[in-house]
Parts: structure tokens; C-alpha cells; sequence
């Protein structure tokens, strides 16, 4: 009678938090035997996947060598790190990161949110799907796709791109354009802009949707015109959306992307198209060099976590919404 | 008197005129611009390829042929890789809606005694991760490099995905479990024969968001099975083929030449090739997408939100 009465206030959610002592764990435990089921060979597989790589991060406080077991590796603290600082190659490489993470970044946020506006003052609503359709597109595109599209546009007999600027006399010959690499930057942006500003406008579409009707209503009868309207009543309207993106993609400042930069850089423009992640390849696949490579690995993730922290913190500061 | 004022205000602004004009016209230029490179590369595959070093192919091919695609689909190496693609696309999907599905159904649980410890294990590898080389040196240790798995194993669960199912089972009527389980199913039971039904749109959309990555991968397959022509996929194909015609471009009299030399023989050319193959990797995609639109729009918006 007892145990009956136990096991069903158990049931109830709210006496879940309270702490009930292991022997009511491992009742609870068999009774849900299913569910134990479920989820516990996946956390397993979660465990060996994505936290013990996690253990490798010691690699870059030793001079790591794949032959040795653990206990036999030798520790050098900082070296690595101390390696990475004075290294030239690493710094520009780290610039590069910074710079085109920070334009992808300011473009992407800028466009999609001018997309989405202007998509919510489209008054036909099947000519709104078939723009939104189509600038979904190449999205759903492989870097490799794009970046053999985005190469072949910028070509210098048949690309579009000079195809245009000669014609409209804007340049007198076609320029080299990945050849160049000053230019590399803004063709990173814009490939990306071009990649993912449909998909991009999707949730500021549907935070639009969520706004209050009425409001237009009055600014209509008070006379403001529709550009005033999207300026005045949706624009402000999104901000809460816009900041928490906002941290959330600080968190990813220097994850600049990997793939179009791997796949368009070549020997012309390695100057300002090599980014952590293909340093991190270079001296760690191709080169052996496990530590060094790990230690900017890990350098990648502690600058991430700072920026997260610190982007949530003055977004707290100021009133707004925040992440956590 | 008000309802006059109304329609007036609406109609006879001229600034809005304007700005609607401007605002169709930009649309129509996006799609243009979204659109056209695709079109081209169609045109470019289609095109005779001796014929396309001339340029000026631009929508439509010139002389049309079907050789390039035949020359393609008759290269074994090729198919091969394309098999190889539809396998891990086919096969790593499954896989994966499967048991996201089955373990976003456990943590939707309101009574799961581990509900929150799955949970947050799970989230937590959204912020970090160990990176490239410990990531391959595990992959090492567990065998798995020089085989097919190197692809599915990796990616079995996706934590943005898992969101997104949850939060759509968590939205199921709860009314529908507790008849259930008074009818004394069990949770298989419950998570078969009401969840997965249920839960369609939401796994469709998943569905759609694995088999595009499994679909694009290149990477994996460099990093792992570059040595194992067997098991190269058709974006990877690609990207050879891309990183070639770059480094080419570096010596432009060389590429020249080789296209040259093509040209006379009146085979394919670099150009050609490129342009069918980019072209077969991405029709199955963009014939797929438009039509889970409804659906994926929905789950970006719940993951965005709750993620």
C-alpha cells in the first residue's frame, strides 16, 4: 500500500526535481525500461563522438607523438601556444579569419533583413512565393556546386562578370578576379550573400508575421506612407529577433566558413584566402604537426566562447533579449 | 466619411506607387541574379563543348548536344561515385531521421528520469566541439577511416535536428499518449504507431536537412577516403575537377592549350565537364526542395527559436 502510494506521486513532473534518494532512481529506472532504451545507446554514441575528441585537446600542451600511448607523451605546457604568436603565418591567417568572418557577418545580417522587409511589402502573395522559392535555391547547393559556379562567373573570357563590366565599358579588360587577392574578400562575401540570403530571411519572416496588424492600421489612417510604415513598425519590431541572432553568430566569429575558402583559394590569392581551418589542416593533416594544429583549434574556441559571453553580457546590460 | 478617408490614403499616395515599383523590380533582379548562373551552367552542359570555348553561351545552348552527358554517364569512375552518393544519401538519412526521432520521442517525455541529462549533453556539443585533428585521430582509433561508415557514424544525431522533432512531438496532443497508454501501450508502442505517423511534416523536414548534407559532403570523403577511389562520392568528383581547372588557371597559356588541343579532337573540355557535373549534383536537390518548402520553413522557425 505503501510503495503504491510512492510510485504514483513519482508520476507527477513536479516531484521529479526533488531529490528522492537512488534507490527511487533505479525503481523509476526500470519502469521506464522503453525509454532507457531509446536514448541511452545514443548517448553513448554521443559520449565517443563528440566528448572524447574533446580529451584530445591535451595534445596541444605536448609535443604530441601518434606512436606513444598517454602517459609516454611529453608535456610543454604553453610552447605551442607561445609557437602560434610569433608565428607570421598564423597572424595572417588569423586576420583573414577575423576579416571575412566580420564581412560575413555585417553583409549577411544587413541583406536578409533588408530582403525581409522588403518581401513583407509584397502585396501578391504567389509572386512572393515564386521570389522566395527561387531564392532559396542555392542554398540547398553544395560549396563545391557554388564555388565551381562562382569561378566560372568571375572566369576571364566567359564569366559573366567581366562579360558586363567590358561591355558597359565600366573596365577596359577583363580582370583576373580570383587571381587578385585583394579582391578575395568581397568575393567571399558575395558568394555568400548570394548563397544564403533567401534562407537567411526565413526567420525574419516569420517574426514579421507575429506583429500586431493593428499598428499598421493606425499608421495608415495617421498618413504614413508604406516605406515610413517598414521603417517605423516592422524594422523596430524585429530587434529582439536581430539581437539574439546577433550573439548567437558572435559565437561563430571565427568561423569564417571553410569550404568556399578551401575551394576557391589557389596559389594567386593564398595570401588572403587561407583561414584557420585550412592552417589547422595544413600543419595538422598534411604536415603531421598534431599539436600545433590542435592548439589553434582550441585558441578557435576560446575566442567563440569569449564573444558569446561577452555579446549576451551587453546585450543584458542594455535591456535587450539575450541568449541565456 | 472614415471609410473614404481610408481608401485614399491607400491609393493615391504616390510614394507608394513608387516604392512598389522600385520593390518588383528589385524582386525580379534577385531572382535573376539567384537564378541565372544555374541556367548558364545548363546551357554550358548542353552545349557542344568545342563549340562553348567561343563563349557567348548564355541561356540557351547554341548547338545542342547530349555528348557531354554521355561522356559523363559513360565514365565508370564516375557512375560509380554517384551510386556511392545515393548510398550515403540514402542510407546516412534513414539512419539518422530514425534515431533522432527516437530520442527526441525519449527526452519529449515529461517523466523520463534522464530527460535532462540527455538533453543537455546533447545541446552542449552545439557550442563546442574537439575539432579537426582530434575529431580524425578518433576516427583513426576507431577504424573507421578507408570505410563507407566514415560517413553515416558521424552524423548519426544531429542536436539542431533533435530540437526541431521535439519540439514538434511536445506540441502533439497530449490527450492522444495518455489514451495510449491507458489502452496499456508501451512507449514502442506509443513512439511506432502514434508518434512516427504524427510526426511526418516535422521528419520530412529533417529528412530534407540530412540528405542535403549527406548529398554535398565533399569533405569527409577528402579527409578519410581520399586514397579509396571506391568509395569517392560525385561532389567530391567535382571539387577535383575544380581545384584542376584552378590551378590551371594560375598557368592560363597551359589551360589554353589543353582546351585547345580539345577542341580539335572534338571530345569534352574541362569547361563542359564541369558544367554537367555540377549540374547532375544539384537537379535531385533542387527538384526535392520547393516542395517541402511549407515544411522546412516551419521547422527553421521552431529550432531558431527554441535552439
Amino acid at each position: 500500500m505503501a510503495s503504491e502510494q510512492r510510485t504514483a506521486t513519482v508520476s507527477f513532473p513536479v516531484e521529479q526535481s526533488k531529490p528522492t534518494g537512488i534507490k527511487l532512481f533505479f525503481q523509476k529506472c526500470s519502469q521506464q525500461k522503453a525509454l532507457l532504451l531509446m536514448s541511452v545507446p545514443f548517448v553513448i554514441w554521443l559520449f565517443i563522438f563528440r566528448y572524447v575528441p574533446i580529451w584530445g585537446w591535451t595534445m596541444a600542451f605536448q609535443d604530441f607523438k601518434p606512436v606513444r600511448s598517454f602517459s609516454e607523451q611529453e608535456w610543454v605546457g604553453l610552447k605551442h601556444f607561445i609557437f602560434l604568436f610569433g608565428d607570421e603565418n598564423f597572424l595572417r591567417v588569423l586576420r583573414n579569419t577575423f576579416a571575412m568572418s566580420a564581412i560575413n557577418l555585417v553583409l549577411g545580417f544587413v541583406t536578409a533583413i533588408g530582403l525581409a522587409l522588403l518581401l513583407n511589402e509584397l502585396r501578391h502573395m504567389a509572386f512572393k512565393r515564386v521570389v522566395q522559392t527561387i531564392s532559396y535555391m542555392p542554398h540547398f547547393l553544395s560549396w563545391v556546386v557554388a564555388a565551381s559556379i562562382v569561378s566560372y562567373s568571375l572566369s576571364l573570357e566567359n564569366g559573366i562578370i567581366n562579360i558586363l563590366l567590358t561591355k558597359t565599358g565600366l573596365v577596359d579588360e577583363p580582370i583576373l578576379w580570383l587571381g587578385i587577392g585583394k579582391y578575395f574578400w568581397g568575393i567571399l562575401g558575395a558568394a555568400e550573400v548570394w548563397k544564403n540570403l533567401g534562407w537567411n530571411t526565413i526567420i525574419y519572416l516569420a517574426a514579421i508575421t507575429m506583429i500586431d496588424q493593428e499598428q499598421y492600421e493606425a499608421a495608415e489612417i495617421d498618413g504614413a506612407t508604406r516605406f515610413q510604415r517598414m521603417m517605423f513598425i516592422t524594422l523596430p519590431a524585429l530587434k529582439p529577433t536581430i539581437v539574439i541572432l546577433l550573439i548567437m553568430n558572435l559565437g561563430h566569429i571565427l568561423e569564417a566558413g571553410f569550404e568556399p575558402q578551401y575551394l576557391l583559394g589557389n596559389p594567386m590569392n593564398v595570401e588572403y584566402s587561407e583561414v584557420l581551418e585550412i592552417f589547422v589542416l595544413k600543419y595538422g593533416i598534411a604536415m603531421g604537426n598534431f599539436s600545433l594544429a590542435t592548439a589553434a583549434g582550441i585558441f578557435k574556441t576560446l575566442v567563440s566562447f569569449i564573444f558569446l559571453f561577452a555579446a549576451n553580457s551587453i546585450a543584458k546590460k542594455l535591456g535587450q533579449a539575450r541568449l541565456f | 466619411m472614415k471609410k473614404l478617408f481610408k481608401t485614399n490614403a491607400r491609393h493615391s499616395s504616390l510614394d507608394d506607387r513608387i516604392f512598389d515599383i522600385c520593390n518588383y523590380t528589385f524582386m525580379i533582379f534577385l531572382c535573376v541574379v539567384m537564378i541565372y548562373p544555374m541556367l548558364n551552367t545548363l546551357a554550358v552542359s548542353l552545349n557542344n563543348a568545342s563549340d562553348s570555348i567561343k563563349g557567348g553561351i548564355f541561356l540557351l545552348p547554341r548547338e545542342f548536344t547530349w555528348h557531354n552527358y554521355q561522356h559523363v554517364l559513360g565514365e565508370e569512375s564516375l557512375v560509380w561515385a554517384l551510386l556511392v552518393s545515393v548510398a550515403r544519401t540514402v542510407i546516412g538519412t534513414l539512419i539518422s531521421v530514425f534515431c533522432t526521432a527516437m530520442v527526441a520521442y525519449a527526452i519529449s517525455r515529461r517523466e523520463f528520469v534522464l530527460r535532462k541529462f540527455v538533453t543537455i549533453a546533447f545541446i552542449l556539443t552545439m557550442y563546442f566541439s574537439g575539432g579537426l585533428i582530434p575529431t580524425f585521430l578518433l576516427m583513426r582509433d576507431l577504424n573507421l577511416i578507408g570505410s563507407f561508415w566514415v560517413y553515416i557514424f558521424p552524423g548519426i544525431i544531429g542536436v539542431f535536428n533533435l530540437i526541431v522533432i521535439r519540439s514538434f512531438i511536445e506540441g502533439l496532443p497530449e490527450s492522444l499518449m495518455e489514451s495510449a497508454k491507458m489502452d496499456g501501450a508501451g512507449d514502442f508502442t506509443a513512439f511506432f504507431k502514434i508518434v512516427l505517423p504524427l510526426s511526418l511534416p516535422v521528419l520530412a523536414t529533417v529528412s530534407l536537412f540530412v540528405a542535403v548534407y549527406q548529398w554535398n559532403s565533399w569533405f569527409d570523403v577528402f579527409l578519410y577516403n581520399s586514397s579509396i577511389p571506391d568509395l569517392s562520392t560525385l561532389q567530391y568528383e567535382l571539387m577535383k575537377i575544380l581545384q584542376n581547372s584552378n590551378a590551371s588557371m594560375s598557368s592560363k597559356t597551359a589551360a589554353d592549350a589543353f582546351s585547345n588541343a580539345n577542341a580539335e579532337a572534338n571530345t569534352v573540355t574541362p569547361t563542359s565537364i564541369r558544367a554537367t557535373m555540377t549540374i547532375i549534383a544539384s537537379v535531385p536537390i533542387i527538384l526535392v526542395y520547393p516542395f517541402l518548402q511549407k515544411y522546412f520553413v516551419k521547422g527553421l522557425t521552431i529550432g531558431g527559436v527554441k535552439g
